[in-house]
C-alpha cells in the first residue's frame, strides 16, 4: 500500500514536470534568446554562450534607438485595450444583467447574436473598415481600433457576466429591503460584493482578449500613432540593416509577456471560472 | 339586485385596471430589459452587421484604392475571379488542414491535460492549472515569434538538438518547405490555445458524475473502457462546444502564419489571403470578396455542426431552456 502509493508519487512528480515543461518551455525559449547578443544569436544552443549573456537588448528598446517605436506601442496598447475592455464591461454588465434578471422578448435573439459576433471571422471586418476608416478619418488612431476591439470583447463579456449573474442569488436584495435598507443600499450591500469579482474577473478576460489582437492592429494602423505591441513587433529592425531585430523582438516580447503572466498567477482561479461558467451547462 | 347590478360594471373595472396595472408592469419590464441590452445589442451589430453588409456591397466592384475613378460594377465577377484561381483553393486545402489537424491534436492534449489537472494531488492542482493558463495569457504573435526563433535556421537550436532525427540535420531550414513550415505553425497554434480547449474539457469532466465511474470500475471494466463507454458520452456536450470553437478560432488563423512565413512557400491560408488583397494591395473589391466568401465558410461549418452533431450552442452556453 505504502509502495503503491510512493510509485503514484513518483508518477504524479514526472507528469507535473512535463506539462510544466509544455507550459513554459517557449516562454523560457524567448527568454533566454531575449539576453543574447547579436553576433551570438547563432550559436545553436539554447542559452547565451557563457559569459555572452547580454541586457543590450533591453537597453535598445527601453532607452536605445528602438525606444520610440517600442514604447509608444506600449502605450497604444495599454490605452487602446483598457478603454475597450471599459466599454466592453460597461455595456455588458447592463446587458447580462438585463438578461438574468429581466423578462422580456428578444433575450435569446441577444445571446445569439453575441455568439455569433465571437465566431465572426476577423479578416471579414478589415477590408470594409479599413476604407471606412481612411475615408471619415478614423484610419490610424486610437478610436479606428477601439470600436473593432468591441466586436471581440464585447461577447465574451456579455456570456461570462450573464452566467455570473444567474448565480447571484437576488432575493439578498429584497431581503435587505424587508430588513428596512433603502433600494440603493440593498444594491450596494448585496449585489455589488456578489457581483464585483464577476465583473472584475470579465475585464480581465476583456482586457487578455483585446492585448492580444493582431489583424486589426496590423491592418487599421500605419504609423505609430496607434499601433499596438503585437503589429509593432512585426515592424521592428535590427540595429543595423544587417543584424536582424531577433534580440529586440524578443526582449519586448518579454517585457508585454511579464505583466500577463503575473495576472495569470493572481487571478488564475477566477480567470478559470470565468472562462468555463458560461461554456458547459450547470 | 339593483346593487349587484350597480357593482358589476365596476368590479369589472377594477379586474380591468389591475390587468392593466399588471400588463404595464411587464411592459415596464420589457422596456427596461431592452434599455439595457439594447446598446450592447446595437453595438455588436454595427461592429459586425453592418460591415459585412459593406463587404457584401464593394465586393460587387470592380475598385482598387490605387485607382479610384475607374470604380465599375461588375455583379459577381469578382467572385467567380477568386473561385477560379487556384490561389483560393490552395488558401482553403491548408486552412481546412490546419483546422482539422490542430483541432484533433488538442482535443487529444486537451483531453489529456483536463484529466491530469481533474486527478492530480491536490498539493499540486493549483501548480498545474497555473502552468496550463500562461499559454493562454501569451500574445499570439510572441508565441509565433518564440516558436519561429527556436527553429530558425540561423537563431534556432532544435536542428542541434534534434540532429539524431532522420531528416533532421543543422542545414534543415524549416521555413524553406511547406511540410515542415506547416508543422512549426501548428506547434504554435496548438501550444497557445490547447489550454483553452482543457479548460473547457475540465469543466466537462466535472460534469460527469462520479457514481457512474465508481459503478463501472465495480462491474471490472478497464480505465480505457470507463473512459470511452462513461466518461466520453457524459460529456458529448462539452466536447462538441470545444471542437466548434475551436474549429471556427482554427479557421480564422492569421497571425502565426504572417509573423512565420507570410504565405510563403504554399502556406498562405484564406485570412492571410484576404489581407493581401485588401490591405497590401489595395484591391477593395476581390478584397471584399474573398472576406464575404471567408465568412460563408464560417457560417457553413457552424450550421454543419449545429446540423449534424445537434450542438445546441446556446443551450449549452448557459442559457436556460
Amino acid at each position: 500500500m505504502k509502495n503503491s502509493s510512493r510509485r503514484e508519487k513518483i508518477w504524479w512528480a514526472v507528469i507535473s514536470v512535463l506539462v510544466l515543461l509544455y507550459a513554459l518551455f517557449p516562454v523560457a525559449s524567448i527568454l533566454a534568446t531575449s539576453f543574447k547578443s547579436p553576433s551570438d544569436l547563432t550559436n545553436g544552443s539554447f542559452l547565451p554562450s557563457s559569459g555572452a549573456a547580454t541586457i543590450s537588448n533591453y537597453e535598445q528598446i527601453l532607452v536605445g534607438d528602438a525606444q520610440e517605436l517600442f514604447l509608444t506601442s506600449l502605450r497604444n496598447s495599454i490605452g487602446i485595450s483598457l478603454i475597450a475592455t471599459a466599454i466592453a464591461v460597461v455595456l455588458a454588465t447592463l446587458c447580462a444583467y438585463a438578461i438574468a434578471r429581466l423578462d422580456f422578448p428578444g433575450k435569446r435573439l441577444v445571446l445569439t447574436t453575441a455568439l455569433a459576433v465571437s465566431i465572426f471571422p476577423v479578416i471579414s471586418i478589415v477590408t470594409p473598415l479599413f476604407n471606412l476608416w481612411r475615408n471619415i478619418g478614423l484610419y490610424d488612431t486610437w478610436l479606428g481600433l477601439i470600436i473593432p476591439y468591441l466586436s471581440l470583447t464585447l461577447p465574451i463579456s456579455i456570456w461570462t457576466l450573464a452566467a455570473f449573474f444567474r448565480q447571484i442569488p437576488w432575493e439578498l436584495e429584497q431581503a435587505a429591503q424587508v430588513d428596512g435598507a433603502t433600494t440603493w443600499q440593498a444594491f450596494r450591500k448585496a449585489i455589488v460584493p456578489l457581483a464585483a469579482p464577476g465583473v472584475f474577473t470579465t475585464a480581465i478576460i476583456a482586457f487578455f482578449i483585446a492585448w492580444n489582437d493582431f489583424v486589426y492592429g496590423i491592418s487599421l494602423t500605419s504609423t505609430e500613432a496607434a499601433r499596438p505591441v503585437p503589429a509593432a513587433l512585426a515592424f521592428f529592425t535590427g540595429a543595423s540593416q544587417f543584424e536582424s531585430p531577433t534580440g529586440a523582438i524578443s526582449a519586448a516580447a518579454i517585457i508585454v509577456t511579464i505583466p500577463i503572466v503575473l495576472l495569470v498567477l493572481l487571478f488564475q482561479r477566477q480567470i478559470v471560472s470565468g472562462l468555463t461558467s458560461g461554456a458547459v451547462k450547470g | 339586485m339593483s346593487s349587484s347590478t350597480i357593482n358589476k360594471p365596476d368590479a369589472g373595472d377594477k379586474l380591468k385596471k389591475q390587468k392593466m396595472q399588471h400588463s404595464d408592469r411587464v411592459k415596464a419590464e420589457r422596456r427596461m430589459g431592452w434599455y439595457l441590452a439594447g446598446p450592447a445589442f446595437v453595438v455588436m451589430l454595427m461592429v459586425t452587421l453592418y460591415p459585412i453588409l459593406q463587404a457584401f456591397f464593394e465586393s460587387l466592384f470592380a475598385f482598387r484604392l490605387t485607382a479610384p475613378d475607374e470604380r465599375e460594377f461588375i455583379w459577381f465577377a469578382n467572385y467567380i475571379t477568386i473561385l477560379s484561381d487556384s490561389v483560393w483553393w490552395q488558401g482553403l486545402l491548408v486552412t481546412v488542414l490546419i483546422t482539422v489537424i490542430t483541432v484533433a491534436v488538442e482535443l487529444v492534449l486537451g483531453f489529456a491535460l483536463a484529466l491530469v489537472m481533474s486527478k492530480a494531488l491536490k498539493s499540486l492542482k493549483g501548480i498545474l492549472r497555473t502552468a496550463i493558463l500562461v499559454p493562454y495569457g501569451i500574445i499570439t504573435v510572441v508565441s509565433a515569434y518564440a516558436w519561429f526563433y527556436a527553429f530558425d535556421i540561423n537563431s534556432g537550436y532544435v536542428n542541434a538538438w534534434f540532429d539524431w532525427v532522420p531528416g533532421i540535420d543543422s542545414d534543415l531550414n524549416w521555413f524553406a518547405q511547406t511540410g515542415t513550415s506547416l508543422f512549426v505553425i501548428m506547434a504554435s497554434e496548438i501550444w497557445k490555445t490547447t489550454p483553452f480547449i482543457s479548460l473547457l474539457l475540465l469543466a466537462g469532466l466535472a460534469q460527469v458524475p462520479d457514481e457512474l465511474t465508481e459503478a463501472a470500475k465495480v462491474d471490472g471494466a478497464t480505465w480505457w473502457e470507463q473512459m470511452r463507454k462513461v466518461v466520453i458520452p457524459n460529456m458529448k456536450a462539452a466536447i462538441m462546444v470545444a471542437v466548434l470553437f475551436r474549429a471556427l478560432d482554427a479557421f480564422r488563423i492569421f497571425d502565426n502564419v504572417f509573423i512565420m512565413t507570410n504565405g510563403e512557400n504554399n502556406t498562405e491560408v484564406l485570412s492571410l489571403l484576404a489581407y493581401r488583397t485588401s490591405i497590401s494591395r489595395l484591391e477593395i473589391g476581390l478584397g471584399s470578396a474573398v472576406s464575404v466568401l471567408l465568412f460563408l465558410c464560417v457560417i457553413l461549418i457552424s450550421f454543419a455542426a449545429i446540423k449534424i452533431f445537434k450542438v445546441d450552442l446556446a443551450g449549452t452556453r448557459g442559457e436556460k431552456k
